[in-house]
């Protein structure tokens, strides 16, 4: 049985590295201890700081075919409560459990005074780790806090140092990704020798537009204001930031992190934890389902682990890390191509489509007629290979177009009459993955290697060596 | 008569007349009592559900349901239009193919057209339900009050006749317009739209809502005259318009070949169904007795049921496996509780004082598989009403009548691209020429013989130019 205890950023432990994010499921001690019951192994407190006054509406969504909070956007500040009550309900959550992990999110005024008082009162309160908010996107960077610290190097700096004067325990910087290469702020964290990183906070975002009032969303009072961006739809983005930050070795070799940005279940959590982080932080999945969904993270990635054979976060930790390198180092040689099982296909053509219009043009509907037909019916693969200025003008330019009246014989011995199953000419497939994305149906389009015969070869490679100096005969 | 003659304008001023005292499908809303008795069989979509469904269709390039539909609505392009809440725009992509969406979106057997072509079966998953999602853009529309776009054309004066209007010659009057031509449409009922106002069960069409889309056909300028066309009025159009579309469907049911079957107590399986649907019949006796085993005799007995008949029989010749209507329509007749008896033939009718006595013979199979009676197995059924439905006659007293055209086996013989008959100004299409089909196949009919119309049309016009 995997064991998911985590010590993270040098004495933060907790049960599991499933961590509530600073964020509206944080926002109480009652709603944190209803989290830890329900199994999560740690929260970061609602950010902490002098009381601010909320707007409502707070919260948009981006649905996507049919499937609601695709990403979540809000306009919501930090905590609205006073600061003796959080710290107050953190004594009490951290009494009744002791081992659990509670970090407390502050935002104070940029004053060295402000926060040494904020980072004494937290830890007094029995916090086990303090986490910076510098990347709050809306709102609080209009008064020179959140983001606005985030986005300067030198702030972020100066702030985590003073903050660093007074902790005693783990201090995280959290990483605001609206800024250009967000390595610069991680970097001045790690000159100010913070513990570890939380990455990322939200996206500055406006969600959409009402197309009846013409006012974006979320809507106040008839106004709008753009908001932070979160959930499913910035795993990407969050994924990427992470791994610049775990690969960069300026200024000190990396720091832990503490992964944020729309991990939802257990699978989005091991690839977090594949990119080098130590924790993961959900916010989104928990607004919309609640509490519960930690069940299935834990026990997902435990029989994940077991099946895989780790015993522990640390044995699987950053293993992906390595395979992420810069495209110059990618191997020119490698080729594949796409392969279509017919016995799987249904016939639904996106892929032939897919590549007609949005590729290489090498999957055709001429199985039955055309040029890979022309000996008769084609079943199975025959590689027919027709150059583009040979198939004729009208073939070359035409999209496709449906045609009605179909045969009404079935043909071949697959399910799908071999007139409706694409077909691949290798000769041209770039192997760019595109129809095997489309494809509807598992395992039905594959992409098979074709050993090209040649020693690997990379980009950084040819360009330095000695046969790219002088002009090439053949390419 | 002249090409777009003074006398042409005048008759046309006439019908003008004429038209204005039938507008009452504008006004006819179905009896209250019939439509407690006979709510939707299925429910609608939401407008959230059918976003949901319209996301799961896949959008395959050409698709095969597309090519399943007797009329090619391109169904992924109105579903998609669906999904991204292009309500409007779908409506329109479905009755550019087809006039009558609606309606074949509630009758349509789609289990076996566009819903049984779905690729969604290869991979053994439900198929899009394209009926519903059909359903729900067309409601959508006509609640919204949608009208149909008029497409931009030269108004032309050549008029032509439509015989019947039941769905092909709505769908062949539409297309006609939309090509410019002025068409006038003839038919005995008080009632236009045919089979789809007085023939579909309620539950799944009601007769409201085929006048909606009748209306819509109107909208577009088409003129309809309550007119039953006998022989000479059949002369008399071939005089005064410039082509003629035969879109007159059947006949009544076929009589039963039973001894006595005269009685008032037997009742034409679509005379019932067109009875409870205008709201003239809300009362059937106890005991009920349909002959017949297809999708009219399903109605039947369903609607026998639904009309507080405490037992409703289906008799059939043969056995379940052969009967011809749908099995869904099979089950859903078990489950309001019809009962049926397979390899029954009945022979003799008796009317006596506590109902009718009907003699039955049990069926078997002859050693080329057809059904024989079997010699001393007679019983009887005792029951107040009997409904056969056993399939309509053709009108070929009629038929008969139009100059020049051929029948084969009571139908009308037509070349299937254009619907041309073998006499070149009458044009065909719908039950009179399959033999009773599917709306959907009669709209295909009456679309394509618009198009070979005006084809025919335009070569007469250049041939007297030239």
């Amino acid at each position: 049985m995997a064991d998911l205890t985590t010590n993270f950023a040098g004495g933060i432990r907790c049960p599991n590295p499933f961590w509530l994010a600073s964020a509206p499921p944080t926002n109480s001690g009652e709603q944190v201890m209803r989290a830890f019951d329900a199994g999560w192994g740690g929260a970061v407190w609602k950010t902490i700081g002098e009381p601010i006054t909320n707007v409502s509406s707070r919260y948009s969504s981006v649905d996507w075919n049919a499937q609601r909070m695709m990403g979540l956007n809000n306009i919501e500040l930090i905590s609205d409560r006073p600061i003796e009550v959080n710290l107050r309900e953190i004594a009490e959550v951290k009494r009744l459990y002791p081992k659990h992990a509670v970090i407390a999110s502050l935002m104070v005024e940029s004053k060295r005074e402000a926060w040494h008082e904020m980072v004494k009162r937290a830890e007094g309160a029995g916090a086990d780790g303090l986490e910076l908010n510098f990347g709050c996107p809306h709102g609080m960077s209009e008064r020179g806090m959140g983001s606005a610290v985030g986005q300067v190097p030198e702030y972020a700096q100066m702030i985590t140092e003073w903050v660093k004067e007074a902790a005693r325990t783990p201090v995280l910087v959290k990483l605001t990704p609206n800024i250009t290469d967000i390595r610069v702020v991680a970097r001045a964290a790690k000159r100010a020798k913070a513990d570890g990183l939380s990455a990322i906070n939200t996206i500055n975002s406006i969600t959409g537009i009402d197309l009846d009032t013409l006012e974006p969303r979320p809507n106040v009072d008839g106004k709008s204001s753009h908001g932070g961006y979160c959930g499913p739809a910035v795993k990407p983005i969050a994924l990427n930031m992470i791994q610049q930050v775990n690969s960069d070795h300026v200024d000190g070799p990396p720091i832990p992190m503490s992964g944020i940005g729309g991990v939802s279940t257990w699978r989005d959590a091991a690839e977090f934890i594949l990119m080098g982080c130590g924790t993961v932080q959900v916010c989104t999945a928990a607004m919309h389902y609640g509490y519960r969904i930690v069940e299935d993270m834990i026990d997902g990635l435990s029989n994940w682990m077991d099946e895989k054979g780790f015993v522990t976060i640390e044995d699987f930790r950053g293993k992906s890390l390595p395979k992420v390198t810069e495209w110059k180092h990618l191997n020119l040689n490698y080729r594949i191509v796409a392969h279509i099982d017919e016995a799987l296909c249904i016939g639904c053509q996106l892929c032939h489509i897919a590549c007609w219009d949005g590729a290489h043009q090498c999957i055709h509907m001429d199985r039955v007629s055309g040029p890979g037909g022309a000996k008769g019916p084609v079943d199975g693969h025959v590689e027919v290979h027709a150059k583009p200025h040979e198939a004729g003008r009208e073939r070359i330019v035409v999209t496709p177009i449906p045609k009605l009246d179909p045969p009404k014989v079935h043909i071949g011995s697959y399910a799908t009459s071999l007139d409706r199953i694409p077909r691949v000419d290798e000769t041209e497939c770039v192997g760019c993955n595109l129809c095997s994305l489309v494809c509807p149906v598992d395992k039905c389009i594959t992409m098979v290697e074709r050993p090209t015969g040649l020693a690997p070869e990379t980009w950084a490679e040819r360009t330095t060596s000695a046969e790219c100096a002088t002009p090439q005969t053949a390419g | 008569m002249e090409w777009g003659s003074a006398g042409a304008h005048a008759w046309l001023a006439s019908r003008r007349t004429a038209r204005r005292r039938n507008d009452v499908d504008a006004t006819f809303t179905g009896h209250p009592e019939v439509a407690a008795r006979f709510p939707d069989l299925h429910p609608a979509l939401d407008a959230r559900a059918a976003v949901i469904e319209a996301n799961r269709c896949l959008n395959c390039f050409d698709a095969p349901c597309m090519g399943a539909c007797p009329t090619h609505i391109d169904v992924p392009r109105f579903i998609k239009k669906i999904a991204s809440g292009n309500v409007m725009g779908s409506a329109k992509t479905i009755l550019e193919a087809n006039v009558l969406g609606a309606s074949c979106s509630r009758v349509c057997p789609v289990e076996v057209l566009c819903e049984g072509s779905c690729v969604m079966h290869g991979k053994h998953e439900k198929p899009i339900e394209i009926g519903r999602l059909q359903r729900f853009a067309m409601e959508t529309f006509y609640n919204a009050g949608g009208k149909l776009p008029l497409r931009k054309r030269e108004e032309r004066s050549e008029r032509v006749a439509c015989i019947g209007a039941g769905p092909a010659s709505l769908a062949c009057a539409a297309e006609l317009r939309q090509l410019g031509l002025q068409v006038t449409m003839f038919d005995r009922r008080a009632l236009p739209g045919g089979l789809n106002t007085y023939g579909v069960a309620e539950y799944k069409l009601r007769a409201a809502d085929s006048l909606r889309e009748v209306a819509m056909v109107r909208g577009l300028g088409v003129e309809f005259v309550k007119r039953d066309i006998d022989a000479a009025a059949l002369q008399e159009l071939d005089r005064e318009f410039h082509a003629v579309f035969l879109g007159l469907g059947l006949g009544a049911m076929q009589r039963l070949a039973v001894e006595g079957a005269m009685s008032s107590s037997v009742i034409d399986a679509l005379d019932f169904i067109a009875g409870y649907k205008t709201g003239e019949r809300l009362k059937v006796a106890p005991r009920v007795v349909v002959v017949g085993a297809g999708n009219t005799a399903i109605d039947a007995a369903c609607a026998a049921k639904r009309l507080g008949a405490q037992s409703v029989t289906i008799l059939y010749r043969r056995q379940r496996e052969n009967i011809s209507a749908f099995h869904f329509e099979y089950e859903h007749a078990v489950r309001e509780g019809v009962t049926f008896r397979w390899e029954t033939l009945p022979k003799a009718f008796a009317s006596t004082k506590d109902g009718i006595v009907l003699t039955c013979v049990t069926m078997a199979q002859d050693a080329a598989g057809m059904p024989v009676p079997v010699e001393g197995t007679e019983f009887t059924i005792e029951c107040d009403v009997v409904i056969p439905a056993i399939g309509q006659s053709p009108l070929l007293e009629l038929l008969s009548q139009a100059r020049g055209v051929a029948l084969e086996r009571g139908r009308v013989v037509i070349d299937r691209a254009t619907g041309q008959t073998t006499n070149p100004k009458f044009f065909a299409g719908g039950d009179c020429v399959n033999g009773g089909r599917e709306v959907v196949d009669a709209v295909a009919d009456g679309k394509r013989a618009a198009l070979g119309i005006a084809a025919w049309l335009n070569a007469r016009r250049e041939a007297h130019v030239g």
